[in-house]
């Protein structure tokens, strides 16, 4: 890596392995790399409000204690970098609000496990980023602190819930950041903002300290400015953990040691289901025009088909609000978060500090799920929701017999337009048509920028693998990135 | 009409864990408040639970214990309601699939006869934490140390038709898991909790009278008490035409009288659902016969062994191997003074009765098994008498010494079995009472030896106490019968 480049191109336009190497070779320390950041977060954010929170004074502390070890060679692979978090994952100390009013008031005494796993490889956190309030969305409008803007365009939705660390990370307002995936939330926002976003295997990253949506699917990610830079990520966010029951003791590989392994074999699949009724011609054009360069890569292309695809939709939204209706009963007024003025009861207290603390978009999921795992609905529903659950586990297991990934849109639309789905809660719901079947299985997907269109909205081309094959889809996405430059293409006017 | 009553049992016991069942927070009794109550138990955002090996064993030793089929595949699942001693908004419980299946016990009736009583199964949770009403102006408090503390829930099927078996049910339950050693058996700190289901039909009847729930009672007398009081209640309603409400009740020992708390109409939907953070449980056959293989023993068993190893009666045996302390107590006191007999008198009367007296357990003796042990020795040797060792045990109560030697020292309580000495007192009591002396002599043979109790009492008396009564007893017939 020679130092041109971070002599020619800005700090914020760099990559985590070029501000690596500009901080290891001294161009830049970490504070002033931090300095940039947090101007950059001033001057424009207001524009993206990508963040709810911004740590300054906590990041130049962390920043100078990057340099020092910097200096002294003992340096992890984020020292010094500066990422931000969703605000879902708990930061001692630091607000968590989860994008809700009822956790407003809430400070963490204790780190998330991702974010000490962060800390510990030294990276510099300069906020907390906006989301749909409680992961709840797919346009970052649910939140409590008004919507994420995505840099592509002033009317448009970020996608969601990860809506305001992919703004984020489109703005070049950080270099990366962590997200989460319960339906579609890390790969939806990168599609839209064209970023790279890596929603793991269930079970991969710790959930300790992750504020809870739907325990069963929730996984955190990266997003990040390409596969490369979400590979570093996932080295250091990965682990096991025995805090978390439903972390899995499995050998971590080298995520940046085989990207670029080459991809003569590599069979990709593409399913019928996937390029359905509803999808933008122009998202089914350019994923197919990425699709068919892979071949150009030395894959090869093979049809498949998963065809309990239609039933991802209505299963899950059975068995996440189920779930999310267990927990966030823990959000009741008595010990942290929201509580009512005045209660004149325990009811009152209850009733209100709920009905007040929480948005629309939460409630209707609370209120879907108590009724899917009420007495007498119970089998129709949630019982039902698992056997369709089982089905497309099946169907995955079934086609990874053939092929090594499979290929899709990440979402049949490009961003759509600030306010346009709001009224609309199931048209809201099918944008995660063909993310929410990964998080029923539990497996690992990648979405990549695939280009842009007519209109300049990003596209993502999304690539799901098979259970911990998150080192062949970085590869496979990092050849991709190496051959193409849609990683590259950024929003006019970040400046 | 005559009326049967149909009881059926459900009983918490809380599983003497050192920390709790999905967190590393202590679960010890009697600290500050929320003093004992991580993050986790205060379900703050994001927190996970992590579920505690040693709950599983417990559960799996009292499946063992009581002939159940242990559940190789076992998972939690969440019981919704909104409490504000329930930090989470649900509780983790099993229903589907609990650890413990269906096994029974056996329960000694006052005839003699043994009855079986089926339980239909146990499971795993968590309790919740404690909501006082009392001391906060209008306002509750909450203490949260109790809450994650790990619970089985013993349900049994309505085998019981009184307070009694009720009870004699309740005790049989305390001595194993005490015996096991799964449960500390303080049932004044709420480490066994029993809720009765109470009908009543008329006697002959098949199908089962509407039942009541009286909930929460903590000790044996007081599920006595309750049980006598609902049964009465409902035939008194339906005797007067009434009808009984399925309803849970509560008992308030101080009154001595129950209310309603809640109705089947409100009870809640507890939207039962797998609990998806904690995944399903599956033990292989080597783990369950491991457990079996340690198995501690139980009071059955143990009371066999005092038989044949103590030459100890049925009563006495049986008296002192259901509480697995009483009877680690009592073998310890007799492994050290060697006479399985007079320990055993010791601990099921004096030692007994001074527990009862102060309310204490066991557990919290002031008197140790080697104390009692040292008591009874000096009694062996005739140091002392049955009388005096009675005062050397109060001062040993009254930590007034450090064993009884340094007691009967102190105090100068040493039996009298010097003859002069003994001798000169008798002189004295003869010519002090002369009328009485008379009387002996001029009585019949078979009169004389009740009259000689007279004497008796009165050198035992000016010796305090110490005189050897034997030898008082020998020394006085020699001189009066002269």
């Amino acid at each position: 890596m020679s130092s041109n480049i971070t002599k020619q191109r800005s700090l914020h336009e760099l990559s985590i392995t070029e501000l690596n190497a500009g901080l290891r070779n001294k161009d830049f320390s970490s504070v002033e790399l931090t300095q940039h950041f947090i101007e950059r977060i001033e001057r424009l954010d207001t524009r993206f409000n990508s963040f709810i929170s911004i740590c300054s004074e906590q990041a130049l502390t962390a920043a100078s204690r990057a340099d020092a070890q910097l200096a002294s060679g003992n340096a992890g692979v984020l020292c010094g970098i500066p990422i931000a978090h969703k605000d879902l994952f708990c930061t001692n100390g630091i607000r968590t609000s989860c994008g809700s009013k009822m956790l407003d008031n809430f400070v963490p005494p204790y780190d998330a496990t991702i974010v000490e796993n962060c800390a510990n490889a030294g990276a510099v956190v300069l906020g907390k980023t906006n989301m749909d309030e409680f992961a709840m969305g797919s346009s970052n409008e649910n939140s409590f602190y008004g919507p994420a803007i995505n840099p592509w365009g002033e009317n448009c939705v970020p996608g969601g819930s990860s809506g305001g660390s992919a703004a984020a990370v489109a703005a070049q307002l950080v270099t990366a950041a962590t997200a989460s995936d319960t339906g579609g939330s890390i790969r939806q926002p990168a599609s839209f903002c064209g970023v790279t976003g890596l929603k793991p295997t269930y079970g991969r990253v710790s959930r300790w300290g992750m504020v809870a949506y739907a325990s069963s699917l929730d996984q955190a990610g990266p997003i990040a400015k390409s596969a490369e830079d979400a590979a570093i990520m996932l080295n250091v966010l990965a682990s096991f953990d025995k805090k978390d029951s439903t972390s899995i003791d499995k050998t971590k590989p080298d995520y940046a040691a085989t990207l670029d392994q080459p991809l003569n074999g590599l069979r990709i699949g593409i399913s019928k289901e996937y390029f359905s009724d509803g999808i933008d011609p122009e998202v089914a054009k350019l994923t197919q025009d990425a699709i068919s360069f892979y071949e150009t890569l030395g894959a090869s292309i093979k049809e498949v088909s998963l065809p309990h695809t239609q039933l991802a939709v209505p299963a899950y939204y059975v068995i996440a609000p189920a779930e999310c209706s267990a927990n966030l009963s823990r959000f009741d007024g008595v010990r942290y978060g929201y509580r009512c003025e005045n209660p004149t009861d325990l009811e009152d207290l209850y009733k209100r500090s709920r009905a007040e603390g929480f948005g629309e978009e939460v409630k209707r999921r609370i209120l879907v799920g108590a009724y899917a795992l009420s007495a007498g609905y119970y089998d129709a529903y949630y019982r039902k929701a698992q056997q369709v659950r089982r089905l497309i586990k099946q169907d995955f297991d079934t086609v990874f017999k053939e092929v090594d990934l499979i290929a899709s849109p990440t979402a049949p639309t490009p961003a759509f337009g600030l306010g346009e789905k709001t009224k609309d809660p199931v048209s809201m719901y099918l944008e995660d048509i063909y993310t929410l079947p990964v998080n029923l299985a539990g497996l690992p997907a990648i979405s990549i920028p695939c280009g842009l269109t007519g209109q300049n909205k990003p596209v993502g081309l999304q690539l799901i693998g098979n259970y911990f094959s998150e080192a062949q889809l970085l590869n496979s996405a990092h050849k991709f990135q190496q051959a193409t430059d849609f990683h590259q293409q950024t929003a006019p006017d970040l400046d | 009409m005559e009326w049967e009553t149909v009881i059926g049992l459900e009983v918490h016991v809380q599983l003497a864990t050192a920390t709790k069942i999905f967190s590393g927070a202590s679960t010890a009794f009697g600290a500050e408040p929320n003093t004992q109550a991580c993050a986790i138990d205060l379900a703050m955002p994001g927190t996970l639970p992590v579920a505690n090996e040693q709950a599983f064993r417990y559960a799996i030793m009292f499946g063992l214990a009581i002939d159940a089929e242990i559940g190789k595949r076992s998972y939690f699942e969440r019981k919704n309601y909104f409490y504000p001693d329930l930090p989470k908004g649900y509780q983790t419980t099993q229903l589907d699939q609990p650890i413990v299946g269906a096994g029974h016990v056996d329960i000694e009736l006052d005839d003699g006869s043994t009855k079986r009583i089926r339980i239909h199964h146990a499971h795993l949770e968590e309790d919740a934490g404690k909501s006082l009403h009392e001391d906060f102006q209008g306002m509750s408090g909450i203490d949260l140390n109790r809450a994650g503390t790990p619970l089985i829930e013993i349900v049994s099927e309505p085998d019981m038709t009184n307070s009694a078996e009720a009870v004699a049910f309740a005790k049989k339950l305390h001595s194993i898991v005490t015996s096991l050693g799964i449960c500390d058996g303080e049932m004044s700190q709420g480490s066994m909790r029993f809720d009765v289901n109470i009908s009543v039909r008329p006697k002959g009847q098949k199908e089962l009278g509407t039942r009541t729930e009286t909930k929460n009672l903590n000790s044996f007398k007081f599920m006595e008490e309750a049980i006598a009081l609902e049964v009465e209640r409902q035939i008194d309603v339906i005797e007067d035409g009434g009808e009984i409400i399925q309803q849970t009740r509560l008992y308030d020992a101080d009154t001595k009288s129950a209310r309603a708390m809640r109705s089947k109409e409100d009870a809640n939907d507890y939207r039962y659902f797998p609990c998806p953070d904690l995944l399903p449980v599956i033990f292989d056959d080597d783990y369950i016969a491991q457990i079996n293989d340690n198995l501690p023993e139980l009071p059955e068993a143990r009371c066999a062994r005092f038989i044949s190893k103590y030459a100890l009666s049925d009563y006495d045996a049986k008296q002192l191997a259901e509480n697995a302390a009483i009877a680690n107590y009592f073998e310890a006191c007799t492994e050290q003074c060697d006479d399985a007999k007079l320990s055993a008198n010791w601990v099921m009367g004096e030692l007994a009765a001074s527990l009862n007296a102060h309310e204490l357990s066991i557990q919290n003796c002031p008197v140790s098994a080697s104390q009692l042990a040292g008591v009874i020795s000096r009694i062996k040797d005739k140091t002392i008498s049955n009388k005096i060792a009675k005062q050397v045990f109060d001062a040993l109560w009254n930590k007034e010494g450090d064993d009884a030697d340094s007691i009967i020292e102190s105090k100068g309580l040493k039996q009298v079995s010097d003859t002069g000495a003994l001798g000169a007192m008798i002189d004295d009591v003869i010519a002090a009472n002369q009328k009485q002396v008379e009387n002996y002599r001029n009585a019949d043979a078979d009169k004389r030896p009740k009259m000689l109790g007279f004497f008796v009492g009165q050198i035992m008396k000016a010796s305090k106490g110490q005189a050897n009564p034997q030898l008082v007893n020998q020394l006085l017939q020699e001189k009066l019968n002269g």
